[in-house]
């Protein structure tokens, strides 16, 4: 989305891509969800495609357009084809660039003028950021998923806490969490001002990478292993921050607010404009919008509209918690519902493990891949003064759609949302 | 990108006290879609600056005719949220060359930087002085001085040090960027390419 003005940036200095081969280019911020087969509506958005697929093939990128098999959100195809490795640096033009870091890499958004930079050098000049250490011990409760470790972990150190920071995640929480998960909670690390958030590349992370189409082969594979396996921060390392929680204080999170750091257990009642810091014009600015009032609590609130995607929540495994919650139920009559794959290789994981057939049989549709209603570039956007829970990661004013009200939540709140019509706790229907 | 070199700026201000102003408000995602660098002053903080149908929205700064001046006072935490450089742009485009804060969102800073505005980031104290002397004088006087990284409200003499990095300091008053200089290093580039195993 931002690439247009980058390239035509080279062009006016007469430079070209230095290192095509490790430049990867895919749309999604623009595309529809719906008819990908047809030319693309809005001008614009089409304008803007024809732009990356005129550009990757001028520069000699490879490019997975829509209607390319592999096409995707960049955050989700990325790691899927094994571009994404441990110890790499990793940029895009987009602030989740940070989901990345869930294999042990360097990775974090960009704006357009470093996109340039990038593409006509391979450098990028940084500020070094501090480092904050996050770690989270223990079990997680039943119904508590990666988005909602994120989510509490925003709440308490605020949509700004980690501004000028690196983070890492660490703890047994993120030791036993899949790469979906770990991408969920890097995807975040943005929305707590980071640049960016890592975790230490481990067995779990290989045996996501090993045989992926992009990945290293044979001997070549035991040599980047045994560098991967180098990865790890140092015992007595030093952090200008570190924070410890216990995995046993989270319950399902739900914000309430117009910022990530709004955002608080499912059962708990809307703080008091004192106790959530900041200043007070701001916070009663922001509950306004939302139509809330402090001290109000979230469960049993009207919901219209339930979005399960985007680069946070958008792979099989996001899939795989919905469904577990819509088995044998029925969509609510009034909800609207936009149920959107990450990419083509998750919709056809959706439809080989059967889950397309629950979505189906519960009075729901499967969309085409894509960003949607994440940000609503495209046509799916939620109307003024509508609530939506989503699984995204914003829930600024005007995100969704002018005057759109954000709940952001974990696939299972929004499946129980999507079922029930209202806010409702996720553990009430999930089987023990 | 050519900008203006940027060295002592001289302006009245124009004052937002509201705190977390995100990328979304500065400018919303659906003007993302231009495929040049042009026009987005007109969209900047669109949908707090406009009705639905397009009339202004009376009760917005930008709106008011006593508020002008190419430096903007933004309440903590300016610029939070996604790396578009849009952002930015629009407000360059509208014709701000300095933003100043008690605190600003990373990438947003760097965005800035990179095309010419410059971050001014004050302590809590001192932005609070800088909204009461525009409310005492909408048309108060701001001196940004950047070679001697200090800002200075002319009325009442009180002033300020920032903190700027050396480099993009230098690029700011010459009117250089990055790729200039990284375009002068492409042999180390090439030679630490080769040994890298991705
Ligand atoms: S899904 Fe949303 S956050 Fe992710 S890349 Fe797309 S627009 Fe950005």
């Amino acid at each position: 989305m931002t690439s247009p003005v980058a390239f035509l940036g080279l062009e006016n200095r007469g430079l070209k891509v230095m290192f095509p081969e490790k430049t990867f280019a895919t749309a999604d911020h623009n595309t529809p969800t719906i008819n990908q087969h047809l030319p693309v509506q809005d001008p614009l958005s089409a304008n803007q495609l024809k732009a990356l697929e005129t550009n990757s093939a001028k520069y000699g990128i490879s490019h997975w357009g829509l209607g390319n098999p592999k096409n995707g959100i960049v955050h989700v195809v990325g790691p899927e084809n094994g571009i994404t490795l441990p110890g790499m640096t990793i940029v895009c033009g987009d602030s989740h660039t940070s989901t990345h870091g869930a294999f042990g890499a360097i990775a974090f958004g960009i704006g357009t003028s470093e996109v340039e930079m990038v593409l006509s050098s391979q450098c990028i000049m940084q500020p070094k950021p501090k480092k904050m250490r996050l770690n989270v011990n223990g079990k997680l409760g039943k119904g508590v998923t990666p988005k909602d470790v994120v989510l509490y972990i925003i709440s308490q150190l605020t949509a700004a806490g980690a501004t000028g920071y690196f983070t890492e995640f660490a703890g047994d929480v993120f030791r036993n969490m899949s790469m979906e998960g770990r991408m969920t909670v890097c995807n975040m690390s943005i929305e707590m001002g980071a640049r960016g958030g890592i975790i230490a590349p481990d067995e779990t992370t290989f045996a996501y990478i090993k045989g992926r189409e992009k990945a290293p082969q044979g001997e070549a594979w035991d040599k980047a292993l045994a560098y991967w396996k180098t990865l790890q921060t140092d015992e007595g390392a030093v952090f200008d921050q570190e924070h410890t929680y216990n995995a046993a204080d989270i319950e399902p999170m739900i914000t309430y607010g117009t910022n990530p750091g709004m955002g608080m257990g499912i059962t708990q009642h809307i703080p008091m404009a004192a106790a959530a810091g900041g200043s007070k014009a701001s916070y009663d600015k922001s509950l306004e919008y939302m139509g809330f009032h402090e001290e109000e609590a979230m469960l049993g609130k009207k919901v219209d509209y339930v979005f399960i995607g985007s680069c946070t929540n958008g792979r099989i495994e996001d899939f795989r918690a919905f469904a577990s919650i819509v088995k044998g139920r029925k969509k609510a009559d009034h909800i609207t519902a936009w149920i959107v794959p990450g990419s083509h290789i998750v919709e056809q994981q959706i439809k080989d493990e059967g889950i397309l057939d629950i979505l189906t049989n519960a009075g729901f549709q499967l969309r085409q891949p894509g960003c949607s209603a994440c940000l609503a570039m495209n046509d799916d956007k939620i109307p003024a003064g509508k609530y939506a829970v989503s699984t995204s990661n914003r829930n600024f004013e005007g995100r969704q759609g002018p005057g759109a009200r954000t709940l952001l939540a974990s696939p299972l709140v929004a499946a129980a949302a999507a079922v029930t019509g209202v806010v409702t706790d996720p553990r009430e229907l999930l089987a023990d | 990108m050519a900008y203006d070199k940027f060295t002592v700026l001289t302006s009245s201000a124009v004052p937002m006290p509201i705190e977390n102003v995100d990328t979304d408000q500065i400018i919303p995602a659906r003007f993302l879609k231009a495929t040049e660098r042009k026009g987005f002053g007109d969209n900047l903080f669109r949908d707090w600056r406009y009705n639905g149908d397009d009339t202004p929205k009376q009760d917005f700064v930008l709106n008011n005719p006593i508020y002008t001046g190419k430096i903007l006072v933004a309440g903590k935490n300016f610029g939070s949220g996604s790396s578009r450089e849009h952002a930015a742009w629009a407000i360059y485009d509208y014709g701000f060359r300095c933003v100043v804060s008690s605190f600003f969102a990373d990438i947003f800073k760097n965005n800035s930087l990179n095309i010419g505005i410059l971050p001014v980031t004050v302590s809590p104290a001192f932005l609070d002085r800088i909204f009461t002397a525009i409310e005492a004088d909408p048309n108060a006087q701001l001196e940004v001085n950047l070679p001697g990284q200090k800002i200075t409200i002319l009325a009442t003499g009180e002033s300020e040090s920032f903190d700027i990095n050396s480099y993009k300091k230098h690029n700011l008053t010459n009117g250089f960027d990055d790729i200039d200089y990284l375009q002068a290093m492409k042999d180390e580039i090439q030679t630490f390419a080769a040994k890298s195993m991705y």
